[in-house]
């Protein structure tokens, strides 16, 4: 077996399995643990630049990411006129470039802002550093290899559904540059981290939300039984 | 008609000496811990001045509470969907600056520090990062009136009073303040419930207390901003929202919260009162000079037969309507008519009430006086000792806490609902005096109360529940059967045979 085959995998099911596994488990048995962890009250500023960047940067470029994943020859068909084509490539790469500012700022902030500093865990720093290299090499890999959109459905449409379909094709990537694949693997970094972390707060995202009357009332004793 | 029983208690703000201890019993039982050190579940404000959070009370800033525009009740803070698109940052959320960085002091620096020249001292050092900090505000920062300029002008309530009034409560000579003790209070309708996006927050139905459930809090931080009491606060070590649980545990096994408990001044009331859930909707969306009815208007009363078995209907058992029926809460604040909520304006129907206090009135007729002699300086009151009392009843408009800055604290401005509640007061306590005095109730007296709208067993009760009640007269509580309610959560022969104490889950961040 070779380091290829390795990384892009065997570890992605390393990843995966323990992504649902400990989420699951984390979710029923230890939801205590659950949280976004916020550190809004500590510091505003510049969680505010921070924050809102690498959220709604990731949120968009991850559902574009997904989308790929889906309907790649809608993505082609969209691609086949060159002016849809740069628009597409800009506002991908803007909102890469939006998300690295964005976690760059919190990263700095964590470092130097001694309050946050303060109630930070390496788990923490470490949660940082993996996002911020997936939006970093996100973006040089939209750089350098132009144009990501157009051969995204030609090798990694196949390649992450081969995954998925437990029949893994990783010489699909063997060829790919070193930046590229450095993104594939923290991915997988990411998602093996993902339980462990405060990034299960994702799954959390409180759509119910909207639907939900405004009050809420328990019986304590009805509930029980 | 849905009748609910709630847990209320009231503060008979006269009676309030703030002496802190029940911040200090409410600290040391609930938030002497990681991450909760800048919380004060229960806090003493004194008034006017800006409280804490510095200045909770401007809700252009901090966006808390209800507010009802063209028939719709919304929240303050956000639609639903504008709520899941600031998750991510929550513009209205106050920040620790705004209440203040905890600190303690270096102490062990006493005993290590080396032989020298000077007295070691003890240095504040902050209680987040550890480092040396210098203090720059505290919970209790305008404590008494320190730093008045500073503070005391920034009170939101001094807006809408007249520039003279104003001018009369910043008066040196006339200077007057008085204290607001706060807990949650376990609203009827609730903003940081309906501001939660997780659906953590909920209110007890058998109760009444509102309380955030921690395995469901994923710190999206909203009910902190949508509270306009700002009595959610998130703790910054666990990432979970906490607040004032009104001591249930205390109230379930019998005993008075534990502020309510320590109060020295006795000034805390505890009792249920029965209430028609069904029209919370539309108590909640009146305008806000009908606000303070409206809400009255909900509570309901525990001897109407009608009352009793709809309340019966609703699972409420019998202790609980006994419970109701001897409340001092009820007696104070429908019987009576003296207590009102904090704040109505909110509309969060808040559940906690408040006796307002009187004040002093004299500086205004002594300035009256000054000015028609013609002469500076402090004058003593040369008025007949018998008259002065009676002076005060009849010159309310003069109080030095002005009776608007009341009105504004506990009516929404709506001083028709103060001063009856003053006048009652001052109808008790000036026909105490003149029984004291003249060994029975005098005729003059008898007029003031017959004015105040209070027959004299009245003004007798409303003096025995206000200056010598019992233990068991101020804390009427419920029986809440913990023992019938036990095995209903969980199987009390599950664990037989195990360890004992299952698995510890520390509080700790992420864990």
């Amino acid at each position: 077996m070779n380091w290829n085959a390795l990384l892009f995998a065997v570890f992605p099911y390393i990843a995966l399995t323990l992504a649902v596994a400990v989420t699951a488990y984390r979710m029923v048995y230890r939801p205590f643990s659950v949280s976004a962890q916020s550190s809004q009250l500590l510091e505003q500023k510049r969680l505010f630049f921070g924050s809102t960047a690498m959220h709604w940067g990731l949120v968009i470029v991850l559902l574009g990411h997904l989308l790929a994943l889906l309907l790649p020859k809608g993505l082609l068909l969209w691609n086949a006129v060159p002016l849809r084509l740069y628009l597409l490539e800009i506002t991908g790469l803007g909102l890469g470039l939006w998300a690295l500012f964005g976690t760059y700022v919190l990263l700095a902030r964590r470092i130097s802002v001694a309050r946050v500093r303060a109630a930070s865990t390496p788990m923490d720093y470490l949660v940082l550093v993996v996002v911020f290299v997936s939006a970093l090499t996100g973006v040089l890999t939209a750089v350098l290899y132009r144009y990501g959109s157009f051969w995204f459905p030609a090798v990694m449409t196949p390649y992450l559904w081969s995954v998925l379909t437990l029949n893994p094709r990783p010489e699909l990537l063997q060829d790919l540059p070193f930046w590229t694949k450095l993104h594939v693997f923290n991915f997988w970094l990411f998602l093996a981290l993902f339980p462990f972390s405060r990034l299960v707060h994702i799954v959390t995202v409180p759509l119910g939300y909207v639907v939900r009357p405004w009050q809420i009332v328990v019986w304590v004793r009805k509930l029980a039984r | 008609m849905k009748v609910r029983a709630h847990m209320s208690m009231l503060f008979h703000l006269d009676k309030c000496i703030g002496c802190h201890t029940c911040s200090i019993a409410c600290k040391n039982l609930w938030t002497d811990r990681k991450g909760a050190e800048y919380m004060w579940w229960n806090n003493v404000e004194t008034r006017p001045g800006a409280g804490y959070p510095t200045g909770w009370e401007d809700q252009e800033r901090f966006r808390g509470g209800w507010e009802y525009k063209d028939g719709h009740l919304d929240l303050r803070l956000h639609s639903r969907t504008q709520g899941l698109f600031r998750l991510f940052f929550n513009p209205a959320l106050p920040s620790l600056d705004d209440y203040y960085e905890p600190f303690t002091f270096r102490y062990s620096d006493l005993f290590t520090a080396p032989e020298g020249e000077d007295q070691p001292t003890a240095i504040p050092v902050s209680m987040i990062t550890g480092e040396p900090m210098t203090p720059e505000a505290g919970p209790n920062w305008d404590d008494d009136l320190s730093g008045s300029p500073l503070y005391a002008k920034n009170d939101p309530n001094l807006k809408a009073l007249d520039p003279e009034v104003r001018a009369q409560l910043e008066e040196i000579e006339g200077v007057v303040f008085q204290y607001l003790p706060r807990i949650c209070n376990h609203c009827l309708n609730p903003a940081c419930v309906a501001a939660c996006p997780s659906g953590a927050i909920y209110k007890r139905a058998e109760d009444g207390v509102v309380l955030v459930n921690e395995n469901k809090c994923k710190a999206w931080r909203m009910c902190v901003a949508a509270c306009p009491y700002k009595k959610v606060y998130y703790n910054w070590a666990t990432g979970k929202s906490e607040k004032c649980i009104l001591c249930f545990p205390r109230l379930e096994t019998g005993q008075a919260p534990a502020c309510a408990h320590s109060c020295v001044g006795r000034i805390r009331y505890m009792g249920v009162l029965l209430y028609d859930a069904d029209r919370i909707p539309e108590a909640a969306m009146v305008p806000d000079e009908e606000l303070v009815e409206s809400q009255l208007s909900l509570i309901l009363d525990p001897f109407d037969p009608e009352v009793i078995a709809a309340a019966k209907a609703e699972g409420i058992d019998e202790g609980w309507i006994q419970a109701a029926q001897k409340s001092p809460i009820y007696k104070f604040v429908k019987v009576w008519r003296l207590a009102l909520p904090l704040h109505p304006e909110y509309r969060t129907l808040a559940m906690m009430f408040y006796v307002p206090p009187l004040s002093p009135v004299v500086s205004t007729v002594e300035k009256a006086f000054r000015a028609s002699q013609g002469n500076g300086g402090l004058v003593r009151l040369d008025l007949p000792e018998t008259d002065l009392d009676f002076e005060v009843y009849a010159a309310l408009e003069k109080a030095r806490m002005p009776v608007k800055y009341l009105a504004n604290l506990f009516a929404a401005g709506n001083e028709a609902h103060i001063v009856p509640v003053l006048k009652k007061m001052l109808a008790v306590r000036i026909l105490k005096r003149q029984e004291s005095l003249e060994g029975r109730p005098t005729e003059k007296a008898l007029k003031v109360l017959a004015d105040a709208g209070l027959t004299l067993e009245e003004a007798e009760a409303i003096y025995r529940l206000t200056t010598l009640p019992t233990l068991e007269e101020r804390f009427v509580l419920p029986p809440y059967h913990r023992e019938m309610a036990a095995e209903v959560w969980k199987d009390p022969l599950a664990h037989k045979g195990e360890a004992g104490l299952g698995y510890i889950q520390p509080p700790l961040r992420g864990e």
